[in-house]
């Protein structure tokens, strides 16, 4: 099975997993892990838009 | 005086203890690297084990559908080198998903291509993620964290 997807799919799902495991491993509650998780996952976000724009600019 | 009371209840002491003994933290921490969410299992963590392990193993298994290749440990110029064992020892911290997947005959060639290239680049952040779950799984068995 072959899945063909596209920068931001990919960049997304990568945040996503990332995001769950950085959130479990790191705090020590429920809570916390998720806000933290859920932190990450926006941080992921914004980093991807930032470059994605910024790259956008630099080519002109 | 109370310089000296702030530095013993400071945080930095928790990196001064010592390592508990082998048998307490080695199954765990084995399992952790054989299945993604295997140690939080064995250590009654079943929540976290299984959030571990649809997170871990659905990155790899992304990784094979959009073709990422395997790091092999091969040495050439100092960056090359530092890539493709720093790269082999991300796929193989996979555990059973990197073994079984090899076993079967998985043998990407590294070609161009941006979802290629994201492949790989899964396949190896899922190994490092399943580190990062390892080092939990032995906090968690040294008593160290709930």
């Amino acid at each position: 099975m072959k899945i063909n997807l596209s920068h931001f799919e990919a960049a997304l799902l990568f945040a996503l997993f990332a995001s769950v495991v950085l959130g479990i491993v790191t705090k020590k509650t429920d809570r916390e892990r998720i806000q933290y998780g859920a932190k990450c996952f926006g941080y992921f976000l914004l980093a991807l838009f930032a470059i994605g724009w910024a790259m956008k600019l630099g080519h002109g | 005086m109370a310089a000296d009371v702030k530095t013993a209840t400071s945080p930095i002491d928790d990196s001064k203890q010592p390592l508990p003994p082998l048998q307490v933290w080695a199954l765990p921490v084995l399992l952790a690297w054989a299945i993604p969410g295997g140690g939080h299992f064995l250590l009654g963590k079943r929540g976290r084990g299984i959030m571990i392990l649809v997170s871990v193993s659905l990155m790899f298994f992304f990784g094979l559908a959009m073709g990422g290749a395997m790091f092999k440990p091969e040495s050439g110029d100092l960056l090359t080198t530092l890539i493709n064992y720093g790269g082999f020892v991300g796929d193989l911290s996979s555990g059973a998903l990197y073994v079984v997947s090899v076993m079967l005959g998985y043998d990407q060639p590294d070609t161009a291509g941006h979802v290629h290239d994201y492949g790989t680049k899964f396949l190896v952040t899922a190994g490092l993620l399943n580190i990062l779950a390892m080092v939990d799984a032995f906090e968690i068995a040294a008593k160290r964290k709930s």
